[in-house]
């Protein structure tokens, strides 16, 4: 489909010790438990890691990763958890896990606020708030290197469906390990690039790193089922990033914090460096067969940024 | 041979293996404490462009063997086949069969990306298809080389009759305006080569190649010419300046030729023109020497051909098989052969001024060659690009 306009070769995901297909879906839900208030209580440890990982055949980014992969770990919680992550740096260099919700100052996870130096720990502790599709990434100095280098991932809130009476079916459906949820086929996508001369230019765009991965294995979908995917955008050195979907339309939901879309009816979504939101669709009225997603800057589809659905 | 001969003929080879060795073993390297990664080199000697797409034969020049992971045309990764595939060692060549759809007439930028993410670019100008040896086209490459080397050169020496009706004062000139124009050759010769030289693979060492072998070729030339104790003038004179010329005329057909191949003979007619005008006053350097004497025709022909012929030849390498380095150490081998005649020359002037009782450095050589450089150089301001 793609022609001769694509990366030759395959990258050992075995190697790597991530799966950019498995990465899809692999939520963190985090150690359960009850704090003395009956607040859920979620426990995660995030270890950063220096690795080497291919990021297209035969190409090799020396990343500093989060729990050796990029991107992290898929933090998943409820609105109104407890969130508690140990953060280990094992790493080089001094890093930190600055998260976008609402928090402390104490836990912002940037210099002065939550660093981590080499062999050393920090505990971050919050309230998962608001519901929405997030982010967190490492704000060390100099920024751009500390994230272009793989130090971000996904942290997505579901909404509890008792706060939200008048939405409660939508919250519901959102509600990871609810019944409504189940027929949802939910994705996780992050859109990065990887700069492999370090000349603030990005030699390959991708969405869950490893450039053409959903061409060279496209990713199921059944007809009968919606979708929804969290769209993170983390790409470093360009103004924004976008989504284009092939021959379908999608409701959008800016930063994933409201329950009723925010722009309706679009095939094309941009994002901002930071910027995410939640695609809502459905392919039950098409034809099975492979439909197109990828960026609409050609010039990142080129360098990698080129995915497929396989529609059955 | 005697023992002690033995000794210390063996001893520097034993003690630099062992020191080798030592090296080797102890790696006293890791107690500076650094561990930079590999150096990585990739230069693009030869660009071939037909209906198959791009062709690029490449050299690797890294500090350990490296590996080609992907290449970009135009910012988009393309699927490429390397033959011989895999890593390439130092100093180890390839060729990349990219089935790229390329527009005629337009610019293609290619990268090649290392396995750690390094990028080598390659700009290719003007795409054009790369000539395809054939009858036809080895004559239009023929006939250019002809246009730049032989004819021009043939012109210039049917000058000679009128030359030899001038008198002491007039040889004098002659003689300095033929210093001239190879004081211009010479500079043309070696920056020429040097150009070509900074193109080529840095583990050839371009540059140290072209002034090396301009050195070896001049020192060798005065030599041989020289070999009987006394400096060639006349006819023999004659045959070396033919021969500096030859070589240089072998590096501008070589630009011509790859010029032509690599889409940028944009000036085209004006172009060869240009070199024919430019080139005419090769042939007034050969006959200089040559003013006093008659020659037979066979050798006026053999001057011509060896002087001209080497055109038609470079147009043939520039086009079909052009690799930079070669074309370096044929330029180093011209400057080399140009000095060797520049000296001759000089040395001749001066001889003739003495034994007729004139000055060598007189108000007409010093007019010699200034206008001969001046020639040279106005008549180059038609083939600057």
């Amino acid at each position: 489909m793609t022609g001769n306009m694509i990366t030759q070769g395959e990258v050992d995901h075995a190697r790597n010790g991530f799966d950019p297909t498995a990465m899809l879906t692999d939520w963190d839900t985090g150690r359960v438990s009850r704090l003395a208030n009956g607040q859920r209580l979620r426990e995660y440890t995030i270890t950063a890691i220096d690795k080497e990982i291919e990021i297209a055949p035969g190409l090799f980014f020396p990343a500093w990763t989060y729990n050796g992969r990029v991107p992290g770990p898929s933090l998943r919680a409820t609105e109104g958890d407890r969130i508690r992550i140990r953060f280990v740096n094992a790493g080089s260099h001094v890093h930190t896990l600055h998260f976008h919700g609402i928090h402390s100052a104490r836990m912002d996870g940037v210099p002065g606020a939550g660093e981590v130096a080499p062999g050393e720990a920090f505990t971050y502790e919050f309230d998962a708030e608001p519901f929405g599709c997030h982010l967190y990434h490492c704000h060390s100095l100099p920024l751009k290197r500390h994230i272009h280098k793989g130090l971000y991932g996904a942290f997505i809130v579901d909404p509890d469906p008792q706060r939200h009476p008048e939405h409660e079916p939508a919250a519901r459906s959102r509600l990871l390990g609810s019944e409504a949820n189940a027929r949802w086929q939910e994705f996780v996508m992050v859109m990065n690039g990887f700069d492999t001369n370090f000349d603030e230019e990005n030699e390959i765009y991708a969405v869950n790193s490893v450039a053409h991965a959903y061409v060279n294995r496209p990713i199921r979908l059944e007809r009968a089922r919606p979708v929804r995917i969290y769209l993170i955008n983390v790409t470093e050195f360009d103004p924004v990033n976008s989504l284009h979907l092939h021959a379908n339309f999608f409701d959008y939901y800016d930063h994933g914090t409201t329950l009723t879309p925010t722009l309706r009816t679009v095939d094309t979504v941009m994002q901002c460096q930071a910027q995410r939101g939640i695609l809502e669709f459905s392919f039950a009225d098409h034809e099975p067969g492979q439909y197109m997603f990828h960026a609409h800057q050609s010039e990142f589809v080129e360098l990698g940024w080129m995915s497929l659905f396989e529609v059955v | 041979m005697h023992p002690r001969l033995w000794f210390s003929l063996l001893l520097p080879p034993l003690m630099l293996g062992l020191a080798l060795l030592w090296f080797q073993m102890t790696q006293p390297l890791e107690w500076l404490g650094v561990s930079p990664p590999p150096l990585e080199e990739l230069t693009v000697e030869r660009t071939i462009i037909d209906d198959d797409g791009l062709a690029l034969k490449v050299r690797a020049g890294g500090s350990e063997p490296m590996r080609i992971a992907q290449v970009q045309v135009d910012g988009a990764y393309w699927r490429f086949h390397q033959e011989p595939a895999g890593e390439l060692s130092r100093g180890q060549a390839a060729w990349l069969q990219i089935p790229y759809p390329w527009v005629e007439d337009e610019l293609h930028e290619v990268t090649l990306v290392t396995g750690t993410g390094v990028t080598f670019g390659h700009t290719i100008e003007v795409a054009e298809p790369t000539p395809q040896p054939s009858i036809e086209q080895l004559s239009g490459y023929g006939v250019l080389g002809l246009f730049v080397g032989v004819l021009p050169v043939a012109l210039g020496m049917c000058l000679l009759p009128a030359l030899q009706h001038a008198g002491a004062r007039g040889f004098q000139f002659t003689l300095a305006l033929t210093l001239g124009l190879l004081a211009f050759l010479l500079v043309d010769t070696l920056e020429a080569g040097l150009e070509l030289a900074a193109e080529a693979a840095s583990l050839f060492q371009g540059p140290a190649l072209v002034w090396l072998t301009a050195l070896v070729a001049f020192l060798a030339l005065l030599g041989v010419g020289r070999r009987h104790g006394l400096p060639p003038e006349g006819r023999i004179l004659a045959w070396y300046i033919a021969l500096g010329i030859g070589l240089h005329n072998l590096g501008e057909g070589l630009a011509i030729g790859g010029a032509f191949a690599a889409g940028a003979g944009a000036l085209g007619t004006f172009l060869v023109i240009g070199f024919t005008l430019h080139n005419l006053t090769e042939g007034v350097a050969i006959a200089a020497p040559l003013t006093r004497l008659s020659i037979p025709a066979w050798m006026w022909v053999g001057l011509v051909a060896l002087a001209g012929l080497p055109a038609v030849l470079g147009t043939w390498l520039g086009a079909y098989a052009f690799a930079p380095h070669w074309s370096a150490l044929f330029l180093g081998l011209g400057a080399g052969a140009i000095l060797q005649v520049c000296v001759e020359v000089a040395d001749y002037l001066r001889r003739t001024a003495v034994a007729e009782a004139m000055s060598p450095v007189s108000g007409i050589s010093v007019l010699g060659v200034t206008a001969g450089v001046g020639i040279m150089y106005a008549t180059a301001l038609l083939v600057q690009v």
